[in-house]
């Protein structure tokens, strides 16, 4: 499928000293999708990102946005891209509107066309009532939200988050993604950095597997899945004498890619489970086996990144990797 | 040129929005020097100091400078606090990921310190009218002195920031703002001309840009255009060559910094 190229980003390095946060980094954005950069802290995500938004200047290779240079047309990159960083980037002294304002003489808006989109980007995220009240009695939801809103101020082509959720309490979490999903919905390319896997898992189109400043792996979240060899279907069977020729009967049917006997039944990796278990179970009553149990398992982006990485995203990175 | 004003004028407006939020913080910038100096070391010292060697009426018109040009030095040395916090929170980042003048966030800085600067400076020298010391020189003099301590001020400012820009962490800024000011006060005519000095302190004072100041100001209080003009012209020499490597090695932190 030939699709537009949001963002390029080609053979890309940055070393401080002698550590390398990212090294030789190449992928794509697709215009319209979100995209997220998956890893651990220190994985290289955020110096990723923020070459993306100009403010690191790579040590090697290039990145563009809409086709601009991130270095040589910065200027003009900055105005295409939304930023939403990681911190609460918030002055507590101003106010929700005041920070809008802000930023809105900053994108060069006249005071007209600051107030209107100001109107609208409060309503969005719904601090009209509290728009006037300085940001320091804000909640973390509600400060999460203008930061938002202040990365939405511009319009821009490309949305960039930091770690959207990350501190944030469940409700406040899903209200986030809901947001996320409205702006993919209008058209807008997204990019966003997590370690939550049930975030990337739930939100993002496509994903890159980051870790030690390199991509382990790329694709949708279902693809990365599949890649690890399908869903497993385990049985337990009553007279386990009977767990070979159910082995040799289920070996090679369609849907099914391979069939393993375990002491008390079989372990069944599945292309798609809607195919293979009525087939599983047709076998099964045909040969006269009694199952006592089925167990159904689905790779989670767990196990994808536990395959890719060799541990789990909650485990620390060894010191050795580390700044 | 037109974004550049808009620019410059929403950020210099954010300074003065906070400042104008944290009022406690504004009455203890503005009162703390005078208050503590200028009234009561001044005071304090009315009888102590012998006015032949300060060569003043007395003590308060000697100190008046002084107080002055260590505002100067404590605002500047402070200005950077602001755009310090901003870094670590990420607030400078997200000024910088928007499509303005690279500059345009430092500049906004001076400008708004150098304005409380002068308006604390005027209110110090009211404050030293009311116990009887008159400019010399008159509205003009004053005139010069606000344009001394904003040529000292701007290099204060740009130390402070590129400090901002390169420690690693609030503390380490802190302690060095602190190790920095004391010794820059007891080592310049401050309080205590040259002549009165050990002189290993004088020697040292010599080399402080600081005492280059307040003997330029010093006369402008207290003697008149004749004797002060050789000062004012030599602090601006020093000024300029002072400026130069301050903004220079500012420009320098902040180039790393930012990328």
């Amino acid at each position: 499928m030939d699709r537009t190229i949001a963002i390029d980003v080609s053979h890309l390095s940055k070393t401080y000293d002698s550590y390398r946060a990212v090294d030789d980094l190449s992928f794509q954005v697709y215009a319209g999708e979100i995209f997220g950069l998956l890893g651990p802290n220190g994985a290289g995500k955020s110096t990723t990102l923020r070459t993306l938004i100009t403010l690191l200047h790579p040590t090697s290779g290039t990145a563009t946005v809409m086709g601009h240079d991130t270095v040589r047309d910065a200027d003009k990159v900055r105005t295409l891209i939304g930023y939403v960083p990681q911190e609460r980037a918030i002055d507590r002294f101003l106010t929700g509107r005041e920070h809008l304002q802000l930023l809105g003489a900053l994108y060069h808006l006249t005071k007209e066309e600051a107030a209107k989109r100001i109107a609208e980007l409060l309503k969005l995220v719904e601090l009209e009532a509290h728009a006037d009240r300085p940001a320091k009695t804000y909640s973390g939801g509600m400060k999460r939200k203008l930061d938002i809103a202040c990365g939405l101020l511009p319009d821009p082509k490309v949305l960039f988050l930091d770690e959207p959720t990350l501190g944030l309490d469940v409700q406040s979490r899903l209200r986030i993604w809901e947001y996320v999903r409205m702006l993919k919905a209008r058209g807008m390319t997204i990019v966003m950095t997590t370690n939550y896997l049930d975030e990337a898992d739930q939100l993002c189109d496509r994903l890159a597997i980051i870790d030690g400043g390199k991509i382990k792996t790329l694709g949708s979240p279902v693809e990365l899945k599949i890649a690890l060899g399908g869903d497993i279907v385990s049985l337990t069977l009553k007279e386990t004498g009977r767990i070979s020729s159910l082995e040799s009967d289920l070996t090679g049917r369609p849907a099914i890619k391979t069939v393993r006997a375990t002491p008390k039944g079989l372990d069944i990796r599945v292309e798609s489970p809607e195919k293979a278990l009525p087939a599983i179970l047709e076998s099964a009553n045909r040969l006269g086996c009694n199952i006592e149990f089925i167990q159904y398992n689905r790779p989670r982006l767990d196990d994808v990144f536990i395959a890719h990485t060799g541990r789990a995203i909650t485990e620390s990175i060894p010191e050795s990797e580390t700044v | 040129m037109g974004h550049y004003w808009q620019e410059i004028s929403a950020l210099t407006m954010r300074w003065v929005r906070r400042l104008s939020r944290e009022k406690f913080s504004m009455l203890f910038t503005l009162v703390q020097p005078m208050l503590f100096w200028l009234i009561f070391f001044g005071n304090l010292f009315q009888r102590a100091a012998d006015t032949q060697v300060m060569q003043a009426p007395n003590y308060i018109s000697f100190l008046a400078a002084g107080v002055v040009v260590m505002t100067v030095l404590n605002n500047g040395l402070a200005g950077g606090v602001d755009l310090l916090f901003d870094k670590e929170n990420g607030f400078l980042e997200r000024l910088m990921s928007t499509p303005i003048h690279r500059t345009s966030v430092i500049l906004s800085r001076f400008i708004f310190v150098m304005a409380i600067t002068s308006m604390q400076v005027l209110v110090i020298l009211g404050v030293a009218y009311l116990f009887g010391v008159q400019p010399a020189t008159g509205i003009l003099g004053v005139a010069m002195i606000l344009l001394i301590g904003m040529m000292f001020g701007v290099g204060l400012t740009a130390i402070s920031m590129a400090m901002a820009f390169s420690v690693k962490s609030h503390g380490d800024f802190f302690s060095v703002l602190g190790f920095l000011s004391l010794p820059m006060i007891f080592l310049s005519s401050a309080l205590v001309p040259l002549t009165a000095m050990p002189g290993w302190m004088s020697v040292l004072a010599q080399f402080n840009p600081m005492t280059w100041a307040i003997d330029a100001v010093r006369p402008l209080i207290l003697s008149g255009w004749t004797e002060a003009l050789p000062h004012v012209g030599m602090v601006v020499l020093v000024m300029i060559v002072f400026d130069a490597l301050c903004l220079y090695g500012g420009a320098k932190a902040f180039r790393r910094a930012m990328g």
